[in-house]
């Protein structure tokens, strides 16, 4: 009989910060470009070229650490990794060994609609130098170098083998990016690679207290790679304890077209990578002040505002989550109702039609005319039912796209609700002649038949009569 | 003849008009079609571009602009500091037919200051070694006796300025790259304080202790020079950044209660009795004229050649590891995949001592093995630095020999590195203890050979080392001799 296993999964996340200029040059910081365009000296590791420390690199590292409530150490070095690789031109790496930036944090993540949660230890965060890629051409044999991506400036962000399925860690790796936004220091475009990770799996049978052989996954590029990398991984360590054998530590490939990894390289051939001190870099010393400073910038971080939205504005699981996930969005949340507006109906707003139009049009919310007081503006004209809720997504694209004001919208467009029982008579009494049959069927007990009435009548107004007025005259015309 | 003469006084004649800088420029490249062969100082010789920069200089002159000193003033570059489109070779194979893409912080320098750049000069390949006998492409021979060597690592250097070949030349200093060939060639070098002048473009042998600096055969124009390349430069994050005097005005102070301090452990360590008593004798004529010396003790002394070659071998290691086949230089031909490519360009490019010096670094960096070397090599570097910290509480410069003896003949040392390493055992505490020291001559041995007398002073204190200098030199009635070749 098959016993029950336990997987323990560590995560180590490299994400490209979105300073403007690289790490260690001048060079933009930018991703794509043509072949080898995007660097200099430097970042291609000419004899004699020196590397200069970007300070907004530590600045960012120092603030995904404040929000992971890591220590800072605020004086600290970098250090050589030496190995030979065609897309490392110095041969080696400018990264953080014994003293990384900040270390010994932690993370929460939220686990289901309940709102449970786990803590997730973060051992540290380091800055260090991107490679280059190796690309290949038709035609031409060999391996080619593009350095473009030299100099690009990482963090690695480290956990502690604390998730224990690929679940916890896909909300790990999602309370990761979102965090990375809300401090706008990294671009987080997975498609460019911006957010890439090395996975650690190990498995032990329930009720074990040691660790299993741990095995270190390289190549995971999403984070629904991240989930089937690790799922393969525990079955295929699981199967080999089953079958009587035993995990060797080892790091494998994972290959997510067909699903599968394979060996990259054994413990034996591990790498020595003779770190020591960077010579060419000076001790990094940041002012307390400075780290003060950082820290007053630090926004209300996502795992906050979700609780918030949940707890406070009672949105279901499902609006929070759509709230946070985009900071812009949640921002905007959070100014129209504070000016009044009730939450459930902004939140819909924003999720439904604000966001079904962005995307329509392929543009962020920042790049759309609209604005708290406006949304808060149409949201309580619905209410006062000035203009119905139809009406209102006529006005959501006007004021999200030209100049208009909602005022001028429902002037413009006519789009004032009819809210006048005189006038809509004639509506009502027209409509009743004219569906003679519904008629009959409501007289003969069929009284759902009132909502396509009703539909009938405010299609006669063009969607401008008041429905609650006009069900209202309809039950007193057909009494 | 023009090449004959100091840069200073080079300098005042085209500023009178007395002479061209194409003139002055032409002699050097005769002087070297003259004696070159002999001496083998140059790799590379740049007369065309050479010649078109001092005619630019003239023009520029002419027209009435205001030039700098250095304007129009040949000054020849070591082979490892990179010169945009100009073979920059470090003498070694693995980059016989490399050009930079870029020039070096100190060549835009002195390109800005319209100096001239007659050519590229040999070195010991990477700069590492005391002969110049590492370079892959020539020796080069002591212009004072061609059977022997001119010192190392800059040797090019040292035996162009020595022969006339160039008038000022910029070398580099790990360990007495410039001191000790300079001393071994009777001519001017100083190791400029760590950080004074920017690294940016200068192939690295061992960062943290490497430093451009002048060579030339006269105090003041080692001043000029220094003067030129000396600076803050924001390319390079060990530069400090600090404002410099115009040290061709810190000389002629006199040397009137100037504390000299010499330090006992510099006169064992294998210092042949000439080097001694010819380095004691300048220390009395400086006492003669109102110094005040002192014994003083530099008890890690010893230590100190096993502090360098650990921490510059452990450095060289990583520095050098750029050089794979890759991307530029050498690559051995039909290799079999990427590893096969890796091994046999870098066996086939880098010489024996090169890969002597990365074998031994690498050993020291791998794991197990960090803390028994690296790590004590960094606590005898700091070790070495206070007590030079405390010795100059007491003193205010330190006079020591360069080099432990005279120039040694050509092969004597090959083959045995132990011996040949010993040959900076006078020099390396300087580099280890980041400080700025100055070689000049001061006698000759019973061989003819010049000496050298070391002063090392406390950080950024090349106005002094200048000062003492250059009042020596006046004692003896002035250093610029051009030895007859052959």
């Amino acid at each position: 009989m098959k016993k029950d296993y336990e997987v323990i999964i560590g995560l180590e996340v490299h994400a490209e910060l979105n300073t403007k200029s690289k790490i260690f040059c001048t060079c933009k910081n930018a991703f794509g470009g043509e072949v080898n365009a995007n660097c200099c000296p430097v970042c291609t590791g000419m004899p004699g070229s020196l590397p200069v420390l970007n300070e907004q690199v530590v600045y960012s590292c120092i603030r995904m650490g404040q929000a992971l409530g890591c220590t800072i150490h605020n004086v600290c070095k970098q250090d050589r990794k030496n190995y030979f690789y065609p897309d490392l031109p110095k041969a080696y790496q400018i990264s953080q060994f014994d003293v990384p930036l900040c270390e010994n944090g932690s993370l929460e993540v939220i686990l289901d609609d309940e709102g449970h949660t786990k803590r997730i230890g973060v051992t540290r965060i380091h800055i260090e130098e991107d490679a280059g890629k190796l690309i290949h051409d038709d035609n031409f044999s060999g391996s080619l170098v593009d350095f473009n991506r030299c100099g690009v400036p990482l963090i690695e962000i480290v956990s502690e083998p604390d998730m224990r399925s690929s679940a916890e860690a896909k909300a790990y790796l999602e309370t990761i990016k979102s965090i990375l936004q809300y401090l706008d220091i990294s671009d987080c475009k997975m498609q460019e690679g911006s957010i890439r990770c090395d996975v650690n799996v190990s498995v032990r049978p329930a009720g074990q207290k040691e660790f299993g052989t741990r095995v270190e996954m390289k190549n995971v590029n999403s984070f629904s790679a991240a989930v089937r990398a690790i799922d393969y991984e525990a079955a295929r360590q699981i199967e080999l304890l089953e079958d009587g054998g035993h995990v060797v530590q080892e790091t494998r490939k994972w290959n997510d077209a067909i699903g599968e990894n394979m060996v990259l390289r054994s413990k034996e051939d591990a790498q020595d990578y003779r770190y020591f001190p960077e010579p060419d870099l000076l001790t990094i010393v940041v002012p307390q002040e400075k780290v003060d400073e950082l820290r007053a910038m630090q926004p209300e971080l996502p795992n906050e505002r979700c609780k918030r939205y949940l707890f406070e504005n009672k949105l279901p699981r499902f609006d929070a989550n759509l709230l946070v996930e985009n900071r812009d969005r949640g921002d905007l949340f959070d100014a129209t109702v504070a000016l009044g507006a009730p939450s459930k109906a902004a939140a819909n707003w924003l999720n439904g039609d604000v966001a079904r139009l962005l995307a329509e049009r392929g543009v962020t919310l920042a790049e759309t005319r609209l604005t708290a007081a406006g949304l808060a503006e149409m949201i309580a004209a619905i209410e006062k039912k000035t203009i119905s809720n139809t009406a209102g997504k006529t006005v959501i694209e006007e004021i999200m796209f030209t100049d208009r004001t909602v005022e001028q919208v429902i002037a413009e467009k006519g789009l004032a609700q009819v809210s006048d029982a005189g006038a809509l008579r004639g509506v009502v009494e027209e409509v009743l002649a004219n569906n003679e049959k519904a008629v009959g069927e409501y007289k003969a007990g069929k009284t759902n038949v009132l909502g396509f009435l009703v539909g009938q009548c405010m299609r006669a107004t063009k969607g401008k009569g008041n429905p609650e007025l006009l069900r209202g005259l309809l039950e007193e015309l057909l009494g | 003849m023009l090449y004959q003469k100091s840069a200073t006084e080079l300098s005042a004649m085209m500023a009178k008009g007395e002479i061209s800088a194409v003139e002055l420029t032409q002699s050097v490249l005769d002087r070297i079609g003259e004696t070159d062969d002999k001496v083998g100082a140059y790799l590379t010789v740049c007369s065309e571009s050479a010649l078109a920069q001092a005619a630019d200089i003239d023009a520029r002159r002419a027209k009435g602009e205001t030039l700098s000193p250095m304007a129009g003033i040949p000054v020849s570059i070591k082979d490892n500091i990179c010169t945009k489109g100009v073979l920059t070779t470090c003498a070694s194979k693995m980059l016989y037919n490399f050009k930079p893409p870029y020039s070096a912080t100190v060549i835009e320098r002195l390109e800005a200051a319209g100096a001239v750049m007659p050519g590229k000069l040999n070195l010991d390949e990477f700069a590492m070694g005391s002969s110049c006998e590492n370079s892959a492409f020539r020796i080069t021979h002591n212009p004072h006796d061609l059977t022997r060597v001119p010192g190392g690592s800059s040797g090019g250097s040292a035996a162009a300025v020595a022969s006339g070949e160039a008038v000022m030349a910029l070398g580099s200093d790990t360990g007495g790259s410039i001191r000790q060939p300079a001393s071994c060639c009777g001519i001017v070098g100083l190791k400029p304080t760590y950080g004074s002048v920017s690294r940016y473009g200068l192939v690295a042998f061992a960062s943290s202790l490497d430093q451009i600096g002048p060579m030339t055969r006269t105090v003041a124009d080692c001043a000029l020079l220094y003067n030129t390349i000396c600076g803050h430069d924001p390319r390079d994050a060990t530069s400090a950044y600090r404002e410099y005097p115009d040290f061709t005005r810190c000389m002629g102070k006199g040397v009137k209660g100037l504390r000299i301090g010499v330090p006992k452990e510099y006169f064992g360590l294998g210092v042949t009795e000439e080097v001694q008593k010819a380095v004691l004798d300048a220390v009395d004529a400086l006492v003669r004229e109102g110094a005040t010396v002192k014994e003083i003790s530099l008890p890690s002394t010893d230590t100190a050649l096993a502090a360098y070659y650990i921490i510059s071998s452990a450095e060289a290691s990583s520095n050098l590891a750029r050089f794979d086949g890759v991307k530029y230089g050498y690559r051995a031909k039909e290799t079999d995949g990427l590893i096969d490519l890796y091994e046999r360009s870098r066996s086939e490019g880098f010489g024996d001592e090169v890969k002597r010096r990365i074998m031994l670094g690498t050993f020291m960096l791998s794991s197990g093995f960090f803390d028994a070397y690296y790590k004590r090599g960094k606590l005898l570097q700091q070790r070495i630095g206070a007590e030079f910290a405390e010795a100059f509480e007491g003193c205010d410069l330190i006079a020591t020999p360069t080099s432990p003896c005279t120039a040694f003949k050509i092969g004597e040392n090959v083959g045995d590195p132990l011996k040949m390493y010993a040959a900076d055992i006078c020099t390396v505490t300087v580099n280890i203890a980041s400080l700025p020291a100055i070689s000049i001559p001061c006698g000759t041995g019973a061989d003819g050979m010049p000496i050298g007398l070391q002063l090392i002073g406390p950080r950024f204190s090349e106005a002094s080392l200048f000062n003492a200098a250059a009042h020596y030199e006046s004692l003896v009635g002035g250093f610029n001799k051009i030895p007859a070749i052959g």
